[in-house]
């Protein structure tokens, strides 16, 4: 019996888990995908917001500038990609302006530091490339960028490496209550814990179904995106966010940690939890609204598109409780989900305690991580030093990104180990730059099939059926 | 008077070709080619049409080995000659030029490698 | 300490223009070549092209693509010109010092006498980009697929449709036919096909494949693997037309949008690029702004035929020669101009009064025009075309004489009825 089954490898859950492998616990994180931060973690802003947006008091707002204030510490010991960046909120007319005076009012009530309204010359010298028609912006210098599926796979990675267990490819169909915790099924295996944490995103109120807690519903709330190349992500340096609506906070154009330019979300109500399709519609919005906050955007160089969904609760705020003994909830988790996370996970590891689970932290808890950069991050010589030992950090597979075939394997056998293309991109950026994969996806097809021990034509896009190729091409006679 | 337009396929230029036929089906003009060869293929093509076949063989070590067939076979048995070699096996470490599969369907082209293993 | 060497030519690429280059400057007396090419052999995209239809310009037969790429690497073995292989150009700077990094040698620098830039091109990936729908697996550029199935062995899918009609998407739709899948059906945006008539024949007609011009792909539909696309017919400005929409069941989608050289290296060199080639501006030797640092074949702009390429290639390799040799001449600055009409051409200047030959692409199709080069009011070139396509690339002939009429400043290329 575990003493943790923490349901769903997004960025929440591995938070979660990471954090409780800090004490003597055992833990068991089950994701029903083939991989870590397959839900809205890899698609959304990737921005660690201030703080300034939740409704003072709310749980948002307390964890949100909590979180942000953790996340510069915790991604250096997890060795993730982090860049305090500023963003700048901005505003078209009289109108927004008032908009932008109450968010200043509320993130100083929430506690957010150095807020300013800037305008005119000072809003240039700040951002020179801002709309023609911006009259006003919103600054918060302490508002960040960060890579949310990088963070989820160094956390979980960590969570493994201080013994947490991931089991991938494990859809959480039922729970019963036993003796002391539950029994977590999928079909017919199943696993039993003592204390069950429900970080399922956007299916998190059908697992709390599943325990007996009707008391909410989660809708997925789409929202589409456009990625583009390098050359553009120095168009500007703050992330330049839009006055808000009540749909949220609007597009936003940010330069990313790897350096590509981010534009959108749309924010769009929908129904089916499955639908992570593009719309014409969509994209076409946030072009339009991207092109009035920032100039000179070359649309053309944009080299993909995606939508994510984010898990937005019935109650308007984040939904961390316990409503069945044994049951937590960690529901609801939109925007600033990211930006909360260390603070969430603290947070339940709380309410764990309150409600009967002892906390002894154990000895041996290493909280470093070695960046999966670390080999970019070298001189030349530096470099050298490690290809005379392992030449194959030499050997470029991804030319667009420059990633080798060291880098490659060495993704493959690290903690949460990837099994398929996008795990591999996810971790090492191989096949993410202009090409998309063209020239290195029948090489990394290769290096996984050897690596893992099965036929080329076994390995996916991304687990499940989603097979890359579909046979041999001799030999079918 | 029939007539059948054709796009030359002998180099990349791509020549449209206007064939003639008389009473009894027999080509009487051949237009718009700009080339000796055109004219060879309009000929042929509206007679006994042919063409190169290009795939790869599998080698008895696993690997694939590209081949094309030495001369161009009818047109109609293009995936008669595909079966032929899909079933092929080419020798290990084979090289550019090799006969993989001699006189294929009977057409007098042989199945070649077109590069080294 | 990294390690630094000298050589007087550094060949970026060992495809048909780089090997090309390396043999012609060979020819020419120098001895002192490296040639660096990024995959496990010689060849470049060539030994993955097995199709036939190469070298009918250059050699008089038609050959597939890796007979082809053969007989340039054979001469290079044979006259011992040195090349490495898995070895990748990270960086070259405006004084000709070129980074690369391979297995046996880790990061090394080169300084070079003179470069050939040789990189090639690839495909555009972008026709996926504005798609609405999934990101199922079973979306592949035509290349992408031709590795799998003529590299590998390994089909990427059963039943196809293709977008955009490049002469890779008509390759490839004759190459999955052959290995036993089904193409649908290969949609063109444009009213016209951007590949060559003989493979709209060979590759389409002879396996009752439709072509579907002024169509496109407004829909990916599919869970794990893509389950069918969505087409539609679209208007004079390319916007799909909503009641012309049309769902075709398959399982992969393979996108054949057009190439792109592949000029991050010249880029990094800090080499004006043409906005319109995507490639380096050069002169008449096919030298770069950046003197010493030449550039042929696809990397420079996109060939339609790989003869065409080795044609380019001999130019640069044999320019190479002459600057390090210290022979470069310079006596002449003359730069091309285009209407639009007439897309580009290259070379974009002349800098020395010889015969030049200019090739250039056309913007649209075009019928019974007259290419026509004129210094001032002065018509050097009147030249009768019964039809010009953006597919198909064409040359014009200027004499030593004509650039010595037409002394120094502009030429302009134009389309006049």
């Amino acid at each position: 019996m575990f003493d943790i089954a923490v349901i769903g490898a997004g960025v929440v859950g591995g938070m979660v888990a990471r954090e409780l492998s800090r004490y003597k616990l055992s833990i068991c994180i089950l994701e029903k995908e083939s991989d870590v931060a397959m839900g809205a973690t890899k698609a959304n802003s990737a921005i660690v917001h201030a703080g300034f947006d939740a409704k003072e008091g709310s749980l948002k707002a307390l964890l949100n500038v909590k979180g942000s204030e953790m996340m510069e510490q915790i991604t250096k010991e997890l060795g993730v990609k982090y860049q305090k960046n500023g963003s700048l909120v901005v505003g078209f007319n009289d109108e927004d302006e008032k908009t932008l005076v109450e968010l200043k009012k509320r993130g100083e009530i929430n506690g957010v530091k150095g807020l300013e309204i800037l305008k005119g010359d000072a809003l240039l010298a700040e951002e020179p490339n801002i709309g023609e028609t911006v009259t006003v912006a919103l600054f918060a210098p302490t508002g960040a960028i960060v890579c949310p599926y990088e963070l989820c796979i160094a956390a979980v990675g960590n969570a493994i490496d201080n013994g947490a267990e991931l089991k991938t490819g494990f859809e959480v169909t039922g729970l019963e209550p036993i003796e002391g915790g539950y029994r977590v099924f999928s079909g017919e295996s199943y696993i039993d814990a003592r204390y069950v944490v429900n970080c399922a995103g956007v299916w998190s109120d059908n697992v709390a179904a599943m325990a007996g807690d009707e008391s909410f519903t989660v809708f997925p709330r789409r929202g589409e995106y456009m990625l583009l190349d390098k050359e553009c992500g120095g168009l500007v340096k703050h992330t330049i966010f839009r006055c808000p609506s009540n749909m949220g906070k609007g597009v936003l154009v940010s330069p990313t940690v790897d350096g590509n330019l981010l534009l959108g979300p749309t924010a769009e109500n929908i129904e089916d939890k499955y639908d992570t399709s593009t719309t014409a519609k969509g994209l076409g919005f946030v072009r339009s609204s991207a092109s009035q906050q920032v100039k000179g955007i070359e649309f053309g160089k944009v080299i993909t598109s995606f939508t994510g969904l984010r898990s937005v609760g019935s109650t308007g705020d984040f939904i961390i409780n316990v409503p069945k003994p044994h049951f937590v909830n960690c529901a609801g988790i939109e925007s600033p989900g990211l930006s909360s996370s260390p603070a969430i996970a603290e947070y339940v590891a709380e309410l764990l305690k309150e409600n009967g689970l002892v906390l002894e932290a154990k000895t041996d808890f290493v909280a470093e991580r070695k960046p999966a950069h670390w080999f970019r991050e070298l001189d030349i010589d530096g470099k050298n030093e490690v290809i005379k030992e392992h030449p194959e950090y030499a050997h470029v597979i991804c030319r667009c990104e420059t990633v080798s075939e060291g880098e490659i394997l060495e993704a493959i056998r690290t903690n949460p180990r990837p099994t398929d293309v996008d795990g591999v991109k996810r971790r090492t950026r191989a096949t993410m730059g202009r090409c998309q994969g063209g020239f290195c996806t029948p090489y990394i097809v290769e290096l996984l099939a050897k690596e893992m021990g099965v036929p080329y034509d076994q390995i996916t896009k991304f687990g499940g059926e989603s097979y890359i190729n579909v046979g041999k091409t001799k030999g079918r006679v | 008077m029939k007539e059948r337009n054709l796009t030359c396929i002998v180099c990349p230029k791509g020549c449209p070709l206007k064939v003639t036929f008389g009473e009894n089906g027999e080509i009487t003009e051949v237009t718009g080619y700009t080339c000796k060869r055109g004219l060879v293929y309009a000929e042929t093509e509206c007679t006994h049409p042919k063409r190169t076949v290009t795939s790869t063989v599998v080698t008895e070590g696993g690997n694939i080995v590209s081949v094309k067939t030495s001369d161009a076979v009818p047109k109609e048995d293009m995936f008669k000659v595909m079966e032929e070699i899909n079933r092929a096996v080419a020798p290990n470490g084979v090289k550019i030029g090799d006969v993989i599969i001699k006189d294929v369907c009977g057409s007098g082209a042989d199945v070649v490698a077109t590069s080294n293993e | 300490m990294t390690e630094r060497r000298k050589t007087d030519l550094v060949i970026v690429g060992g495809g048909p223009a780089g090997m090309a280059a390396a043999v012609k400057a060979y020819e020419d007396g120098i001895r002192d070549i490296l040639i660096l090419e990024r995959d496990t052999a010689l060849g470049g995209i060539l030994r993955q092209c097995i199709h036939n239809g190469f070298g009918l310009h250059r050699f008089g037969e038609e050959l597939t693509g890796p007979e082809y790429a053969y007989r340039y690497e054979k001469q290079v073995r044979e006259y011992g010109i040195p090349f490495m292989t898995d070895t990748m150009v990270i960086d070259i700077d405006e004084n000709r010092t070129v980074t690369a990094m391979n297995k046996e040698n880790g990061i090394f620098l080169i300084e070079a006498g003179a470069v050939i830039l040789a990189m090639g091109c690839r495909e555009r990936p972008k026709g996926a980009l504005n798609i609405a729908g999934r990101r199922p697996a079973g979306i592949y550029t035509a290349g992408t697929a031709q590795k799998f199935v003529n590299m590998k062995g390994y089909m990427p899918g059963k039943e196809v449709v293709i977008l955009g009609s490049g002469d890779i998407g008509l390759i490839m739709a004759r190459r999955m036919t052959l290995e036993g899948a089904k193409v649908k059906a290969v949609c063109e945006l444009m009213p016209y096909s951007g590949g060559l008539a003989r493979n709209i024949e060979q590759c389409l007609n002879d396996f009752d494949i439709p072509l579907m011009l002024s169509h496109t792909v407004v829909e990916i539909h599919g869970g794990n693997r893509v389950t069918g696309v969505t087409i539609a017919k679209v208007d004079e400005n390319r916007r799909p037309i909503e009641e012309t929409r049309q769902y075709i069941p398959c399982d992969t989608l393979l996108l054949s949008c057009g190439l792109i050289p592949e000029n991050e290296l010249t880029k990094s060199a800090g080499i004006t690029l043409d906005r319109i080639t995507n490639g380096a501006v050069v002169d008449g030797s096919r030298e770069t702004e950046i003197p010493g640092i030449f550039a042929c074949g696809n990397v420079l702009h996109v060939h339609d035929l790989v003869d065409y390429v080795s044609e380019e290639a001999v130019i640069a390799g044999e320019a190479a020669v002459r600057f390090i040799r210290g022979e470069s001449v310079k006596n002449a600055d003359i730069r091309l101009k285009t209407d639009g009409k007439i897309r580009y051409t290259v070379p974009q200047r002349i800098t020395e009064m010889k015969d030049t030959t200019v090739y250039f692409r056309v913007s649209d199709v075009f019928r019974d025009k007259k290419v026509t080069v004129k210094a001032g009011d002065s018509v050097l070139i009147s030249k009768k075309k019964q039809k010009l396509a953006p597919g198909e690339m064409e040359t014009v002939k200027l004499t030593k004489e004509m650039l010595e009429n037409a002394g120094a400043g502009e030429l302009f290329f134009s389309l006049e009825d």
